[in-house]
Order: structure tokens, then sequence, then C-alpha cells
């Protein structure tokens, strides 16, 4: 079929036509091979100006259409169904981005603005000539999700998720879910109990019947692909029977083995067998392998014999269990900077140093010290120093801004001036960063509680002989060197990716940005997709964030999961890569080269031949370039199509 | 209005990743009359396809060999990392891109002087 082009130059307001003449690239269009009609556009997106596209293409019979506008990252998919609406394949369009390549970097130069304008268009129409109608294909999808982490993004995800009324399976790597918010004590800016906010969603989740919670398990494999993964989850052994075990606490009093608690950051010491915090969910006991003597020199049971109801089990074994699920929302959350880096801050060698999450602990009134805050030696601190920024804002360590510590901090100095105004309290930051809802209205307050803010964080501490702290700061503020010698030093810590996510990242096969946080699709328009299909992020995996944050980005993945989902089906993209298995030779060259492990060996007429698994494909072309017998093409980006603009671009 | 400007005389072609890009597109982009050919990409690590960019480098790096085994300046062939939202990066690579080619003058291969 012969090709009948319509062009359409937007003027985009005066964001295009206030630089580039747009009538005149209009008329320029017409005169190229093929096109029936050249118009130029106030609003191309607007009603209006679709409505003209529609009419065009029943008067004139157009069966191409190329528009002359914005990046096609902004309006492709508009554009793809007014084609569609018009009874036209969705990819019969091409679009030349005359704005962000030609008006706006040239706006100096409106007739070279113009000229380019003229070039990107008649390349777009060659590319055109060589489009071909593309089908979507629909796959059924499984309506359930995994999620990846049970803080308080994830515990978000899948209340949401399960509300909407998909199964959910969350998946904890711990004995409870809670994450970083159980371990806080309150939250800032309205000094809210984390736990009282906390737990009774933890239990809504071990309630709802739509969640199957899996705690002090991992996924250990994915396979499969949007609407239909594989997952295989791996539940470590408790060594006590979940449904048997009714959280008495009886097997841990008779345990005579202690070890530090990683729930109050080894700042008090658990037993064996042993529940992080009395608020767990699940509330089952866990006997830790590494540390239970029978376990390590076959003698003791005491928890055996303490029991009541004849739950410990040291036959249990590590289970496997799969399952299918439709998206995957990973919620894996962060780990706190290790002050050791920085030798010369004192962490671990003085111990009137600590970070900020053991103030947490420490503040907490089911922490070890039942929420008083003390120095090493048991007493009240009449001076405290916190320093911000620890570990982060440095391009030695991690060059982000962890986003939370200084109004964690402030949260902490104010409960210590609430409790006794007479301590002195001072911050030593690079410069506080209070953005957000009643956040700088917290900061002016503890101004006027006479916190002390000094514009300089110090290099190095030393310990006095009565182990207080002593230190040199210049603050920037009055431009004076200040000397201070505190009874204990806060250091606030900086948040970075947690413990596994390069082996979430491989086995999802899902992007990291260079800090090592989950990539998102896209920074602004896809907050919380993955490139790949069917994968959402939620929560500080994706980079650091308060909890109002956390808790808003989670409901948006678990929202994205639900819109995924709903149809029962979803469309798979058809811009994918195929392999004329005549052509291919089957070296195999190209299953090394795909990202997305999309390539698979088939049986071809009795040959060894390479097939693309369509949904798999993400269309980014790796295969087409490095095929040697040329047996891969690029729908929408074929070989004929790339020549074709090249030729049109270096014609003139 | 985007206040960052750069020289008008570049051309785009939209590829999905740089990877799609094969040594032979620029190959016939430069025997069509390009005075050079610029492959901008993800930056490494942080490829929107997981590893493409990788892929892009090494051909291109390749193909660098082979042009100057062709007598043609590698330097007419350039590959650079721009994200999304580091426009000004773009502007700066694009300007000392094309200060470089004015310098390497025009592609003799346009000129006729050469047949290929
Ligand atoms: C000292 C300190 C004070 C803070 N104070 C406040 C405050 O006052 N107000 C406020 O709004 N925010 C505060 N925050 C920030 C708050 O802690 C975070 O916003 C919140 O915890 C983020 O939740 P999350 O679910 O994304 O991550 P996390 O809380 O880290 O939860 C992640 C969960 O995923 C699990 N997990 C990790 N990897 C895997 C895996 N591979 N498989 C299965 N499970 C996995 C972890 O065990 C964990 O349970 C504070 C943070 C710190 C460090
Ligand atoms: S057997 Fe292990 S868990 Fe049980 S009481 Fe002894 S040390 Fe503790
Ligand atoms: S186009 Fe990219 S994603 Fe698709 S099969 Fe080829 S290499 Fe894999």
């Amino acid at each position: 079929m012969k090709a009948r082009i319509g062009v359409y130059v937007c003027h985009c307001g005066t964001n295009i036509a206030g630089v580039i003449d747009a009538e005149e690239v209009a008329k320029y269009a017409a005169t190229l091979p093929d096109v029936v009609v050249a118009r130029d556009i106030m609003y191309t997106c607007s009603d209006p100006g679709q409505n003209t596209i529609r009419e065009d293409i029943e008067k004139h019979g157009l069966n191409r259409v190329v528009i002359a506008a914005c990046s096609p990252k902004m309006h492709e998919n508009t554009f793809r169904k007014t084609l569609e609406s018009a009874g036209l394949n969705p990819y019969l369009l091409e679009i030349a981005n005359i704005r962000e390549q030609a008006s706006w970097p040239h706006f100096r130069e409106r007739e070279k603005a113009t000229e380019k304008a003229k070039a990107l268009v008649r390349a777009a129409v060659a590319k055109a000539k060589l489009l071909e109608p593309l089908e979507k294909r629909e796959l059924m999808v499984e309506k359930s999700v995994l999620v990846i982490g049970g803080g308080v993004a994830g515990i978000q995800a899948a209340l949401d998720l399960a509300e909407a009324g998909l199964k959910v399976y969350l998946v904890e790597k711990s004995p409870s879910i809670g994450g970083h918010m159980a371990q806080l004590n309150k939250t800032f800016p309205t000094i809210d109990c984390s736990a009282c906010i906390l737990t009774p969603r933890m239990v809504d989740v071990a309630n709802h019947p739509n969640i199957t919670l899996l705690a002090y398990s991992e996924v250990v494999k994915v396979e499969g692909y949007v609407g239909n993964f594989e997952v295989t989850i791996l539940k470590k052994a408790r060594y006590v029977d979940e449904e048997l075990c009714a959280g008495c606490g009886a097997c841990a009093d008779a345990c005579p083995r202690k070890v530090p608690n990683e729930f109050d950051v080894g700042l008090s010491k658990r037993k064996a067998i042993y529940v992080p915090f009395p608020q767990a969910v699940p509330l089952k006991y866990t006997i830790d392998p590494a540390s239970c003597l029978y376990m390590k020199y076959g003698r003791c049971k005491l928890c055996v014999e303490a029991c009541p109801r004849g739950a410990i089990n040291f036959d249990q074994k590590d289970e496997e269990v799969k399952v299918k699920v439709g998206a995957i929302i990973v919620a894996a959350g962060f780990k706190t900077f290790d002050a050791r880096r920085i030798p010369s801050l004192g962490y671990g060698k003085y111990r009137n140093v600590i970070t900020g999450l053991e103030l947490e602990r420490l503040s907490n009134a089911s922490g070890p010290t039942g929420g008083a805050v003390l120095t090493a030696s048991g007493e009240k601190p009449k001076s405290i120093a916190f320093i911000q920024c620890v570990g982060s804002r440095d391009l030695k360590y991690n060059s982000w801004c962890c986003r939370i510590g200084c109004m964690a901090t402030l949260k902490q100095a104010f409960l210590i001036k609430e409790d006794d105004p007479d301590t002195e309290v001072y911050v030593c930051h690079i410069d506080m960063r209070t953005a957000g809802k009643g956040y700088e209205e917290f900061y002016r307050k503890l101004r006027e509680m006479g916190v002390r803010f000094i514009h300089g964080v110090p290099s190095e501490l030393f310990e006095d002989s009565d182990g207080k702290l002593m230190f040199k700061v210049f603050d920037q503020a009055t431009c004076h060197m200040i000397e201070l010698k505190v009874d204990m030093v806060v250091l606030q810590t900086g948040l970075e990716p947690a413990e596994d996510v390069e082996r979430l990242q491989k086995m999802l096969n899902v992007s990291l940005s260079p800090e090592g946080f989950f990539l998102e699709a896209h920074p602004k328009l896809q907050p919380v997709e993955a490139s790949t299909r069917g994968i959402f992020f939620a929560g500080c995996c994706h980079s650091p964030k308060d909890i109002a944050e956390t808790v808003a980005h989670a409901s948006a993945a678990a929202t994205k999961a639900i819109t995924l989902l709903s149809k029962g089906k979803v469309a798979v993209d058809p811009l994918t890569a195929t392999i004329n298995p005549e052509v291919c030779s089957g070296c195999e060259i190209c299953i090394g080269i795909c990202p997305y492990r999309a390539i698979q060996l088939t049986e071809y007429g009795g040959r060894r031949r390479a097939k693309i698994v369509d949904v798999l494909c993400q269309g980014c072309g790796s295969c087409v370039a490095a095929c040697p017998s040329n047996a891969i093409e690029m729908k929408g980006f074929t070989e004929k199509q790339i020549l074709a603009q090249i030729d049109a671009l270096t014609e003139g | 209005m985007s206040r960052i400007e750069y020289p008008a005389n570049i051309r785009v072609i939209r590829v999905m990743c740089s990877s799609r890009i094969d040594p032979v597109h620029v190959l016939y982009a430069l025997k069509s009359g390009a005075d050079g050919v610029l492959v901008s990409g993800c930056h490494p690590g942080d490829c929107h396809y997981i590893n493409g960019n990788h892929r892009a480098k090494r051909r291109i790096i390749l193909l660098k060999e082979m042009l100057k085994q062709l007598g043609l300046e590698p330097e007419r062939v350039k590959i650079d990392w721009v994200s999304a939202s580091e426009g000004e990066r773009f502007t700066r690579i694009v300007k000392e891109f094309v200060e470089e080619l004015k310098k390497l003058g025009p592609n003799p291969l346009r000129e006729g002087i050469w047949e290929v």
C-alpha cells in the first residue's frame, strides 16, 4: 500500500512557534514525497488538535502520521491513542521532536532552528514511510503480588493490595516485620509514638485474609515475566513450630545463652531463642543456630523442657515455597552508615560516642535502659552534641543527603530538652535541611528551646580522662572556632542501600543507581516503576525517605500494581526484537548479550536457533547490533528505518 | 523555556538504547557526509537497560580503531554519557565535539575526496 502521510507541526503555544516558523515547516513538509496533508496546529495534544488529525485520517485516507512537536516521552502515547481512535494502527506514528531538539536549544538562532526542524521532519517522514502496523499481544495475569521487605513500606503496600482484593505474599528476612520504624522512639515532627502507630498495622498484616506473611524468609529465585512471575522463597527453619508456639516466652526464660540483641543495636542482650521485640509479628520464637548451645555443642535443650506446648523442633528444615505472582514490589529498605569507617570520630572506641539509631533505642521506654538516656557510666548526660551528616554529603563516603538526619536530630534534641531543659544540646551541622510539612516550624521551635546550632562539623573527637568528649569546630555563622567538652556525642549516620540489594538486583533484573538504590523507570513520571515491567519499588530501597514519604511511595507502588493487574490481562508492547530463524546461524552470541535473558534456544527445522520471548524483551536493541548474521530485526527501529533517517538527515 | 543552548548543526536519531547502534550506522552516517557522530547513552552503572551502554562503548571503541586503519580521524566518532537530567552536560559535550570537528575540517568522504 502506498504511504499517505499527514504531517502536523505543533506550535506548542510559543514553546515551538516562538522560535521556529511552524507554518513554514508545515509548508515544507507538504512538498515531501508521500505527504498528503501538512498543517501547523496551536496545541496538537489538545482535543481540537487531536480531532483535526482524526478528521484528516478519515477525509484523506491517511495511513501514516508524523507529528512534529515535543519529546515522544511526553505524548507518544497520547498520539498513539489518537490514531487508534481513528481506526489506524497506533504504531503508524512517528514523532519529530522539534521542541527539546530544536526550538529550546536554539532559541537565539531562529533560522537555524527552523532549518533543523525541517530536517527532523524530513527524517520522520522518511521513517514513517517504512513503518509497519504492529499488534499488541494480550497476556493473562496472576492476581497476586509479592512484596519483598516488611518495613513500613512493605506493610503499607501489602495492606493496600490486600484491601483491593489481591492476594499478597509478604516476605521479610528477619523474624518479625516492622523494619527500622519499629526501632524508633517517637517520630518527627508530631512526636507520635512510633510503635503506637506501627503495631496496629503489623497486626492487620498478620490478620488479613489476603496476606500470607512469610517472615524469616528470603526470595531466592524469580523467573518469568510481568503477570506471570514464578517465585521461590526460602522459609528458614526457626526450630520452633509456628503452629504450636503461643509466644509465651517460657523457652527464652529458660535459655542460658545470652547474645547481643540486634534490635537494640547491640545495647541489650537477648537469648539464643528469642523474639526481636515484644510486639513482634508474627509473635513466634526463633532459635538462632549460631548461638544455640544445643546446635553448637549438642547439649542443653532447656527450652524443650520449658515449652508447655512442645513447640520446639530441632529437626525442622529450611523449606522452599513456590508461588506465582503477577507483580513484585521491592521494599527492602536501607541500612545506616557504619560510623567506624570514620575512625577520627571515635565511634566504637570512645564509649560515649553513639549513633542516632542507638539514641532511638536508649530513649525508648521499651529499650535497653527503659527510656533513660545514660552515659556509659550510667549517668544522665548534662551536655550532648549531635554531629550531622556522618558519612553523608561526603564524596569520600556517600555523596547523597540522607534526607532524614536533620529532622531526626531535631526530634531527638526536642525529647532531650523536654525531659530536662537544663541539658545543653549542640547540633553541629553542614546546614539544616528542613523541607517538609511542619518541619521548618519544628526547627524554629528548637531554636527557641535553646538548642545551640553550630554551622560546621568537627573532623576529630578526643576523649578526656573523665570520659568526656572534646572537639573543636569552626562555626561559619559566627566565624569563630568553638571548643566544646560534652558528656555524650551522637553521630547522625546517613542512610545507605540495604545489604542485599545487589543480589536482589540480579535476581529481578532491574537497575540500580550509582549509589546502589533501585533505579526507577523515570525520575519524574514513573517514580515507583522499575524499567522491567511488573516490578515496583517502595520506600527507602529507592532513596532515603521519611516515614510519610515512604508510606506515600508504598501506596503509589501498590496502586500501580493494582492498576496493572486489575484487568486480568496485560498488553505486551510490540516494540520488541524478533529473530528470523531462516537467517539465524545459532551462534548464541545474542543470548549472552541480552540484559533481560529474553533470548532462548529452540529447534527450527531440526537446527538450533535463537528465539526471543517477546514478553521479556524490553526492546533495547543490544542483540540486533550484535548479531553477526543480521538475523535480528527491531520492530519500530528497523535497520531500514534508521538508515532512511540517516539519509534524510545528511541530505542538503 | 530552558535557556541551555548548543550548536544548531547537530541532527538527532532516536534509538531506545545506545546498544541499538550498530557501527554500520555510524559508518553510514559518515559516508553520507556527517562530519562526526556522537553516540550518547546513560552513565555507566546507571543504564536504563541494565548494561546496554557498556556494549555500546565496546563497539564504538572498536569502531574508532577501525577508522584509524581506514585513515579517517577516529575523533569524528565520540561516545559519552548523559542522563535525562543533564542538559548542561549534554550541551557541553556537543559544544566541545563541534569545536573538535571544526578543527578537523570537513569530512573527506563528503567532499568527494575519497570514494568508499
Ligand atoms: C535514627 C533514625 C531516626 C528516624 N526517625 C524518623 C522519624 O522520626 N520520622 C520519620 O518519618 N522517619 C524517621 N526515620 C526514617 C524511617 O526509619 C524510614 O523512613 C522508614 O523506616 C523506611 O521504611 P522502609 O520500609 O522503606 O525501610 P526499612 O524500615 O529499612 O524496612 C525494610 C525491611 O525490609 C527487610 N528486608 C531487607 N532486605 C530484604 C530482603 N532481601 N528480603 C526480605 N526482606 C528484606 C528488612 O529486614 C526490613 O524489615 C528515621 C531513621 C533513622 C535511621
Ligand atoms: S537449646 Fe538452644 S535455644 Fe534452647 S535453651 Fe538451649 S541454647 Fe537456648
Ligand atoms: S532487544 Fe534487548 S531485550 Fe530484546 S531480546 Fe534483544 S537484547 Fe534482549
